[in-house]
């Protein structure tokens, strides 16, 4: 049953090292977006610290939107998808192991970065590992809740403009809670609620996101 | 043992067709037959469990196919119109690749002796985004070879294939039948299958 999962990740992944380009300006897109900030607002470090977290968020948010239309799209065009949704497991293991795939090289990288970009900011150390363990904790959640778009945007023209309006709303949650946690670090509360929350998100998503993408999938195969 | 009882087809506005029945014993082939958008591949995609029948009921060894999904995906191999291979990987990785998702263990040399059977040897490491269009298909025809599973459902197989690899792939569909298996497929060219029992169905 997880065999299934790890030969999807196995192959998700052997294709985005093939197209490195999708990953590398996802991560160059939020690079430059969050550098625009500091560079338009001026150098205040009381007000910088203020908007780091919010900027870093809405950044990874639509640098994440930004690989979601492809998820199922290319697996789509060329046939696969049908022999996924043939293979004889379960349809939503399969995306459990796409959702992953996809954080793997969309959410994973952005964290990566993170800190670093937060130095522009001016956020403490404290600050920055929050920072880090916010958005590992939460991206799975926006690469779990995307899937569920993707599937139900798969194959309509304009696809992409519907995908986000589709989507943002929901990642509302983890946003508040992803840009909560650096808030409530900076001000001295402690994050760790916050970081619980994301967590729970975290994992309902992945538990429950892949089998609602798979009924939408199923009705798109039709 | 694969039988249709009483099909319809909907699609959009058009009813495509109603009353559809057959029964498929192993060591069968059915030919599926009729004009273009008569719903032969909407048939097909109701066979194998893609696209739900507006009425009737299609049942594998004696009970109907949505009622044991897994169970009848693991018998059930089939070819649709587009190749499903990835540009971006080599012909040997597509093999293994599809094999795996498939819940099969491919070994490796398996894989290299059918590409090899295909009529790839010496394209296992290159891109398929570099080969024609007969040698994709071709690709994606190398997994029939080591294909064990009773029922082929077959969407138009031999389109853009040259005559060598025409007759090699009926004679690949026989010794799939010789087996005991089943097939069910598509075809504007009729090509003699020279062994099973061959039936034809016309549609619309």
């Amino acid at each position: 049953m997880f065999k299934i999962i790890t030969s999807v990740i196995a192959r998700d992944l052997k294709l985005a090292m093939r197209r490195q380009a999708d990953i590398v300006s996802a991560l160059f897109f939020f690079i430059i977006v969050v550098s625009l900030f500091p560079l338009g607002i001026g150098p205040e470090p009381d007000l910088l610290r203020k908007l780091a977290p919010g900027v870093l968020w809405v950044a990874a948010l639509l640098a994440t939107m930004l690989s979601l239309p492809r998820m199922f799209a290319d697996d789509h065009r060329d046939g696969t998808l049908e022999q996924l949704a043939l293979a004889p497991h379960p349809l939503g293991m399969v995306i459990t192991g796409k959702v992953i795939a996809h954080w793997l090289v969309s959410g994973l990288p952005l964290a990566m970065i993170a800190p670093v970009l937060g130095i522009q900011f001016d956020l403490s150390s404290d600050a920055l590992l929050v920072l880090t363990g916010a958005i590992l904790l939460g991206t799975p959640a926006l690469s779990g809740i995307g899937a569920i778009g993707a599937a139900l945007t798969l194959g309509l023209r304009g696809g992409g403009v519907l995908l986000s309006l589709l989507v943002l709303p929901l990642y509302i949650p983890v946003l508040i809670f992803g840009a909560g946690a650096v808030d409530a670090t900076v001000s001295g509360l402690g994050g760790e609620g916050h970081l619980s929350l994301l967590a729970a998100m975290t994992l309902a998503a992945i538990g429950f996101a892949p089998w609602a993408s798979a009924a939408a999938l199923k009705i798109a195969l039709e | 043992m694969l039988e249709a009882d009483n099909l319809e087809c909907v699609r959009g506005e058009r009813r495509l067709f109603a009353g559809l029945s057959f029964t498929l014993e192993g060591g069968e082939l059915l030919y599926l037959q009729g004009r273009n958008g008569a719903g032969k591949t909407s048939l097909l995609r109701m066979l194998i469990g893609l696209l739900p029948p507006e009425a009737g009921e299609i049942r594998w060894q004696g009970e109907a196919i949505h009622r044991q999904a897994d169970a009848f995906r693991a018998e059930l191999c089939y070819l649709g119109h587009l190749n499903a291979i990835k540009e971006e990987l080599t012909p040997l990785e597509n093999l293994l690749a599809s094999a795996h998702l498939a819940g099969e263990s491919l070994s490796e040399d398996d894989a290299l002796d059918a590409l090899e059977q295909v009529g790839l040897a010496g394209r296992e490491d290159l891109a398929c985004k570099y080969l024609s269009q007969g040698q994709k298909r071709r690709v994606s025809l190398a997994r029939l070879v080591k294909e064990q599973r009773a029922l082929w459902v077959l969407d138009e197989p031999f389109v853009a294939l040259d005559v060598a690899a025409v007759d090699w792939l009926a004679g690949l569909i026989s010794a799939h039948l010789q087996r005991g298996g089943l097939a069910v497929m598509t075809t504007h060219q009729p090509v003699a299958i020279p062994a099973g029992t061959v039936r034809e169905l016309r549609i619309g």
